[in-house]
């Protein structure tokens, strides 16, 4: 691609715990060959300099929680060419989005002594919800190599390569010995979009789902096969309301359960 | 008289949302509002009815610059409340995995966020130009923290590997040799650090801080240790709700916490290193002094230097506990819940962070209290900013505002953390 001048890319945040964009700083080896090919026009979190859209590129952190927020994102889409979407909290809401289980002032009320002071929305939204997005990486947080092919492959004008197998797919690949199989630990791996590299069963532990449903998830049947581990309705409810509760299959699911433990 | 506004709408290389605003008449300043917008994202709140086991990964999640911090408070405080202690090489693990934390976060604020306030760039982007060999410094000393982090926590954000009564799988000697190697140079480039940053024009501004951090009978503190003050405080971290408090003010999305009857008091890097100099490691306390660092230190400003001293210490101490470790018999200590209550403070790269937790007989959280290091100096920074600003007001109103961003900056504040802030607008009258 013959360009003249170089992309501007901008980093926006919404509400979210600022660890997605901080996978952009923590590329040590490739952030001085990226900040090369391209214009850090808007990043607060790493420049005080602002240089104004429209932007070739724009990675969106963070969920909608807020009035004020609802109608920022429009504007972040009006000056955007592409819009992609980083991390669980962007794409699903986030951990934040369990307030939407419950109702939000009973939660501000908790935390602020002066709960009118807060403004809030009762519900954490992706920011799918509000505007058009061109592509969502999922991980809470994102794969630092997944984010350097998203930036590159948008930049190129072709589709990034990140494929939208299970968690199980990595551990085969790493040749990690399933730890629900020889175990018996429970694990998510089997309905959990790929991306982190199968960290946690290399560290004997299951995998919770920090990167959230793939794209046709059995969750129905893994809950079964977590029945028969000798996990409760209540674990199910929590196994699945995580940092992708309220993606739409985590969410079904977590519900059914719920439904047969009112207590959760 | 005349009205003048200094506005930051949005404060910059800072972690998180927030703004400032000062308002002065003439040449005395009126108002000065720390602004964290941050949207607030109620922690406290759904940790309720979430299985004590799952605070780790899910405190983690308020901040990812240092989820490390939010993990050891969170098992600290329930190792407290069930009664559990965590001892031997379990121990010195997680203060190697801490050493990683402080290492990756100081060295992403001395590099990338405050050194290009010294030297007059908007980031380190544009530094690189002039000064590409340091930034690249910084970025591999990071790395280098980072490499800690990911090896003996699964992953540099949010880790998975750390669990209530230790870890879920512990490293071999063979996983930490890799590290030394990349630590013994990170203890020179450490070095180089505290040189390259001592040389920076630092104003005359020297506070009466009150300083708290907590303070341990042998080592420079991470995990343990009594909560002290300059000012004669000494008390077991159990008693940290009798002498603290905190209140919700309109303009922050944060609140604001004060010691009783005391006020604002000041958390981080260099209250930690003027309650604890002699805890530091000779290289360190060698490199303060060469740096013209005696063993006390109030310029906030040269808070960079003394954050530069602490990557230094860390790197010095992980590769002394990755000398002296032994693959422990089991991974973690066996928990049995029951119902209690504990709490636990440990000292984040910001300064001490404090967890509470009642849990039921089943292991549910029934009430969740957290205390970051950003909500805790929130008033210690605007108080910096009503006594700094006076004597620079012969400044012009852009370089006045920059001067402002500096000085909160030197508290490297994570609002992400502050809310569960950074905006400057200035009014001149």
């Amino acid at each position: 691609m013959a360009t003249r001048r170089k992309p501007k890319l901008a980093v926006w945040k919404f509400a979210s715990c600022d660890g997605c964009q901080l996978s952009l700083l923590d590329c040590e080896d490739e952030l001085l060959a990226v900040t090369d090919q391209v214009e850090i026009a808007n990043f607060a979190e790493a420049s005080r300099a602002v240089v104004k859209g429209p932007y070739d590129l724009s990675l969106v952190e963070g969920s909608i929680t807020t009035p004020h927020d609802a109608e920022r994102i429009h504007q972040i889409r009006r000056t955007s060419k592409f819009l992609v979407t980083i991390g669980a909290c962007a794409t699903a809401g986030g951990i934040q989005a369990l307030r939407n289980f419950k109702d939000v002032q009973d939660f501000t009320s908790l935390v602020y002594a002066t709960p009118q002071y807060i403004q809030t929305l009762n519900k954490s939204t992706p920011i799918v919800d509000h505007v058009r997005v061109d592509f969502e990486l999922h991980g809470c947080p994102v794969n630092k190599n997944q984010l350097i092919e998203v930036l590159s492959a948008f930049l190129n004008g072709r589709k990034p390569n990140t494929p939208a197998y299970t968690v199980c797919v990595e551990c085969k690949r790493r040749g990690t010995v399933c730890v629900m199989v020889a175990r018996g630990t429970p694990c998510l791996g089997p309905v959990t979009h790929a991306g982190c590299g199968a960290i946690c069963p290399s560290y004997n532990r299951g995998c919770y789902g920090c990167y959230g449903p793939m794209e046709t998830p059995n969750t129905g049947s893994l809950a079964a096969g977590w029945v028969r581990l000798g996990a409760s309705e209540s674990d199910l409810v929590r196994a699945f309301r995580g940092f992708n509760a309220y993606a739409e299959a985590f969410r079904r699911e977590s519900e059914a359960h719920e439904d047969q433990n009112p207590q959760g | 008289m005349k009205t003048k506004t200094l506005k930051v709408d949005y404060l910059a290389r800072v972690e998180g949302e927030g703004g400032l605003y000062v308002k002065m008449k003439g040449n005395a300043v009126v108002d000065v509002k720390l602004k964290i917008f941050e949207p607030p994202r109620f922690f406290e709140a759904f940790l309720r009815g979430r299985d004590f086991g799952e605070a780790p990964d899910i405190t983690a999640r308020i901040c990812g610059i240092c989820p490390v911090a939010y993990q050891m408070s969170a098992v600290h405080a329930l190792e407290n409340a069930l009664g559990v202690r965590v001892d031997g090489q379990l121990r010195a693990l997680r203060r190697l995995l801490y050493c990683g934390e402080w290492i990756e976060s100081h060295t992403l604020h001395v590099y990338m966020l405050h050194a290009p306030d010294f030297l007059g760039y908007p980031d380190a982007i544009q530094m690189a130009k002039d000064h590409r060999e340091a930034v690249q410094r910084g970025l591999r000393l990071k790395k280098a923290g980072n490499e800690i982090v990911s090896v003996v926590g699964g992953r540099e954000i949010h880790p998975v590997n750390v669990r209530v009564g230790g870890f879920y799988k512990t490293p071999s000697r063979r996983e930490l040799e890799p590290l030394a190697e990349k630590l013994k140079w990170g203890r020179d480039a450490a070095l180089e650090t505290v040189r390259w940053v001592s040389r920076f024009p630092f104003p005359e501004f020297e506070p009466d801080y009150l300083f708290v951090a907590l303070r341990h009978p042998e080592e420079y503190p991470f995990n343990e240790g009594r909560l002290v003050s300059g000012r004669g405080l000494d008390i077991s971290v159990d008693h940290y709700e009798e002498y603290f408090v905190e209140e919700h003010v309109q303009h922050s999305n944060a609140l604001h916490s004060t010691l009783k009857e005391q006020g604002a008091y000041f958390v981080g890097p260099l209250a930690r290193y003027n309650l604890n100099f002699d805890r530091l490691s000779p290289l360190a306390q060698e490199a303060a002094r060469e740096a013209g660092l005696g063993p006390a230190c109030r310029n906030p400003f040269q808070s960079i230097i003394v954050r530069s001293i602490e990557i230094l210490y860390a790197c010095d101490e992980a590769l002394r506990i990755i000398d002296h470790y032994e693959p422990p018999d089991t991974p973690a200590v066996e928990i049995q819940p029951r119902a209690a209550t504990g709490c636990a403070c440990t000292e984040a790269p910001r300064g001490i962070l404090y967890h509470r937790y009642r849990i039921s007989d089943q292991g549910l959280i029934l009430e969740a209290k957290i205390v970051p290091p950003t909500s805790q100096n929130q008033k210690t920074i605007e108080q910096d900013l009503w006594n700094f600003i006076p004597k620079y007001l012969h400044l012009p109103q852009e370089k006045l505002v920059w001067q402002c961003e500096q000085a909160i900056r030197n508290y490297d504040p994570c609002i992400s953390c502050a809310t569960h802030f950074l905006k400057v607008e200035v009014d001149r009258e």
